[in-house]
């Protein structure tokens, strides 16, 4: 190989890299830096080193909310990823349907996430809404603002509607970018349904199923929004996400010490998650 | 400029400057000795110098944390820790 190596264009990158000094690399330096001190207020400070870490390692509140925030996370994988799989597999392949079903799989994911919140709380509530009234007239006992399976049952059913879309179109785009070819073969040999599922279309599906996975993973994990306007974290705490207890410590609390150590604990989990992704990604796309 | 918002002390401070330093580093090293094309290392994973020094930072605040959860020992010893940590993942990662 011999090509020239000219690096000049990374200074066409310089503004970017600004940018992002200015609205990441700032705000995280502040957060390292609150994350050693005490605060009361008016920009006094006290330096107390590594105290909030033991703390928030050691607290059975940042235990309970990390687990929930794991179990929540890793119900909607479970749930989105195969239903995602399964929609783009039976959408139609091309013509007018394609695309009605892409426009109606794309709406969920056009609406902003407190508007979801919002209009699932109302869906969902007992004696008026949709879903809160039709499952008590059917005969469950359901209040979401009442009863933690009932709230939780309303927050996953809320995810799914609002992400399984994503997978969906994922899937779908990379089902589509199969070669009829690989179809073909496999009708000669006469593979089964399940067969070509198996060998062709989930091998090709691998790196679009990786980004999703990834997507998914990292928007569950930094969930806010729609769980702190459906149910703000109740009954009790049952459903307090990771988010949803940080921005209690930080704003409720005023605990800039411990909310800055639990963000960097956080930041961390998300980085060594990107990390992993990131590596078998490239590792799996470099040996095929 | 007033940077009191931003609530500096000087252990933070050095914190950073020794991260700007490793990558000022890197930059040298690679100037002075160049040789950071990836390669196959124990993992099983293809690191330039890079990734190792990446790796070697993850661990490194991964060390720490679990020093701090699990014992009350002073903290230079998880920093020990790191370092020998890290010349192993440069060495055979």
């Amino acid at each position: 190989m011999n090509k020239t190596w000219n690096n000049g264009a990374w200074f066409m990158v310089l503004p970017v890299l600004l940018i992002v000094a200015l609205n990441a690399v700032v705000p995280l330096m502040t957060v390292v830096n609150y994350s050693v001190q005490e605060t009361f207020g008016d920009n006094l400070f006290f330096f107390e080193g590594a105290r909030w870490f033991r703390d928030v390692l050691a607290s059975e509140r940042f235990h309970a909310s990390l687990g929930r925030q794991f179990v929540f996370t890793g119900i909607i994988l479970a749930i989105e990823i195969p239903l995602g799989v399964a929609i783009a597999l039976a959408m139609p392949r091309g013509g007018i349907w394609a695309s009605v079903c892409l426009v109606l799989m794309a709406l969920p994911l056009l609406i902003p996430w407190n508007v979801v919140g919002a209009m699932w709380n109302i869906f969902a509530l007992p004696d008026i809404g949709l879903l809160g009234y039709g499952l008590n007239w059917l005969g469950f006992d359901y209040n979401f603002t009442r009863q933690p399976l009932s709230a939780w049952f309303t927050v996953v059913l809320m995810d799914v509607w609002h992400w399984t879309s994503l997978v969906v179109l994922l899937a779908y785009a990379g089902l589509r970018s199969i070669d009829d070819s690989y179809y073909q073969a496999a009708r000669i040999d006469g593979a089964s349904r399940w067969a070509v599922f198996r060998f062709i279309q989930l091998p090709k599906l691998k790196h679009v199923l990786t980004i999703a996975f990834l997507l998914r993973f990292m928007d569950s994990f930094m969930i806010y929004t729609e769980p702190f306007v459906l149910t703000g974290g109740g009954p009790g705490n049952t459903t307090t996400f990771l988010s949803i207890d940080l921005v209690k410590a930080a704003l409720g609390e005023f605990n800039l010490g411990i909310a800055a150590a639990m963000s960097l604990i956080y930041f961390l989990m998300t980085l060594l998650v990107c990390w992993l992704f990131y590596t078998l990604m490239m590792q799996g796309s470099e040996k095929s | 400029m007033d940077l009191s918002w931003m609530a500096w002390t000087w252990q933070t401070a050095t914190f950073f400057v020794v991260i700007a330093l490793l990558l000022a580093g890197m930059r040298v090293w690679e100037w002075a000795q160049p040789g950071g094309a990836p390669r196959h290392g124990v993992l099983g994973l293809d690191t330039t110098r890079g990734d190792r020094l990446f790796i070697s930072l993850l661990s490194a605040a991964y060390i720490h944390l679990g020093w701090l959860a699990a014992t009350a020992a002073p903290l230079w010893w998880a920093t020990v820790l790191s370092v020998v940590f890290a010349a192993a993942v440069f060495r055979w990662v």
